[in-house]
């Protein structure tokens, strides 16, 4: 198994899902529902677990530090999320479709995960699996809701929001130098394939939601390797305040 | 008269006069979503029992937020949702016809001898499995 390769994926897949995490639970108090926000802050503590159980990973298989020195002792450079997960939450129509696009992501790369060639990661998927139905099923239901079934306005809203966020989403996607041998040894599919098979997914429910995907938009690329935008400076100061401080404290 | 102002912004909304006795002002109608009692089921086969309310525009966004609001702590199986607005009930006025008068021990359920039925089938059972052991 090519060890920095798998190291690699299995960083930038937590780096993804423990900063959407913080962003997430910035609508903490906010939503524009009390139940919507109780679902939104729910669903911010899942993703944070499975940013958890990533790091765990990466600590028992690879020589990784403890899971809370990797999400809150790493600097800027050092962090390997996509550009998606760094934007603010802007208004609830971007948050939503932000959140859409990423979850769609997720089912894919985990469903595919389930039959991983590298055990612990198998495992995993068949463990969250029941959470990642749920986020995608929270999410799809409110596109097609703002959508084909919404106002005018809201219907606007979505399709900026698409446009917006649809560049950054195929950013997810960016493919990495060791993945073929990931590839070759069964521990996924490639990005490439994942890409492909997520964009006959979230077409399906844009066709119900009556919204058009961007044509000719170029995938935003360049988290994986550290370059970041300036978004994500100032989501881990706050993110690390704690930890700055004292690194062994407990609440 | 000036209107109360609050960092509520249901009473804010409201436009609650500053004089206490006067009424308040009637909402346009629909300017919130309806709601929808939710039901919850906790393990296969069992009850499904009313838990309380969500704030939903319709039947499916009810259900997906229900998920939430009920299902995310203890064991749930499935989850009922049903708009208050078919929920058929009584008037609290009228409960007294659920009192009845005392005497008629022979409607009471203790007036049936299943228990004795029941305890002599299952001996029955047991001692059948005896004898084919």
């Amino acid at each position: 198994m090519n060890r920095d390769a798998m190291k690699d994926m299995l960083l930038r897949m937590a780096d993804d899902v423990l900063i959407l995490a913080h962003r997430h639970s910035e609508w903490t108090g906010l939503g524009p529902l009390l139940e919507e926000d109780i679902a939104f802050s729910s669903i911010a503590q899942d993703k944070l677990g499975h940013a958890q159980a990533l790091f765990s990973i990466l600590h028992e298989h690879f020589e990784g530090a403890e899971p809370d020195a990797m999400a809150f002792g790493r600097t800027e450079q050092l962090m390997r999320c996509c550009h998606l997960v760094e934007l603010p939450n802007g208004e609830y129509d971007f948050s939503l479709m932000r959140h859409f696009l990423f979850d769609a992501a997720e089912y894919v790369r985990w469903t595919a995960l389930c039959e991983s060639s590298f055990e612990p990661l198998a495992k995993l998927a068949l463990k969250i699996r029941g959470e990642l139905k749920y986020h995608l099923y929270h999410a799809q239901t409110w596109v097609i809701q703002l959508g084909a079934e919404g106002s005018e306005e809201s219907k606007a809203r979505m399709q900026t929001a698409l446009r917006n966020v649809w560049p950054f989403a195929l950013g997810i996607f960016e493919v990495r130098p060791g993945d073929a041998d990931l590839v070759s040894d069964g521990v996924f599919p490639g990005e490439d394939v994942l890409r492909e098979r997520w964009i006959a997914f979230v077409s399906n429910v844009f066709e119900k939601a009556k919204l058009e995907i961007p044509v000719d938009a170029s995938a935003v690329l360049g988290g994986r390797d550290g370059y970041h935008t300036e978004h994500l400076g100032p989501l881990l100061d706050e993110m690390t305040e704690v930890y700055r401080q004292d690194p062994s404290a407990q609440w | 008269m000036a209107t109360l102002i609050s960092l509520d912004p249901r009473v804010t909304r409201l436009g609650i006069e500053q004089d206490p006795g006067s009424a308040p002002e009637p909402k346009a109608e629909l300017d919130q979503f309806h709601t929808y009692e939710v039901f919850h089921q906790g393990k296969t086969g069992a009850h499904h029992v009313h838990v309380g309310v969500v704030h939903a525009p319709n039947a499916e966004m009810a259900l997906l937020l229900a998920k939430e609001q009920y299902g995310r702590r203890g064991q749930t199986i499935n989850l009922w949702v049903v708009n208050t607005r078919d929920v058929v009930t009584m008037e609290s006025a009228d409960s007294d016809i659920f009192t009845t008068t005392p005497e008629k021990t022979y409607r009471d359920v203790g007036a049936y001898m299943v228990r004795n039925k029941v305890e002599a089938y299952k001996k029955k059972q047991q001692e059948g499995n005896t004898n084919e052991s």
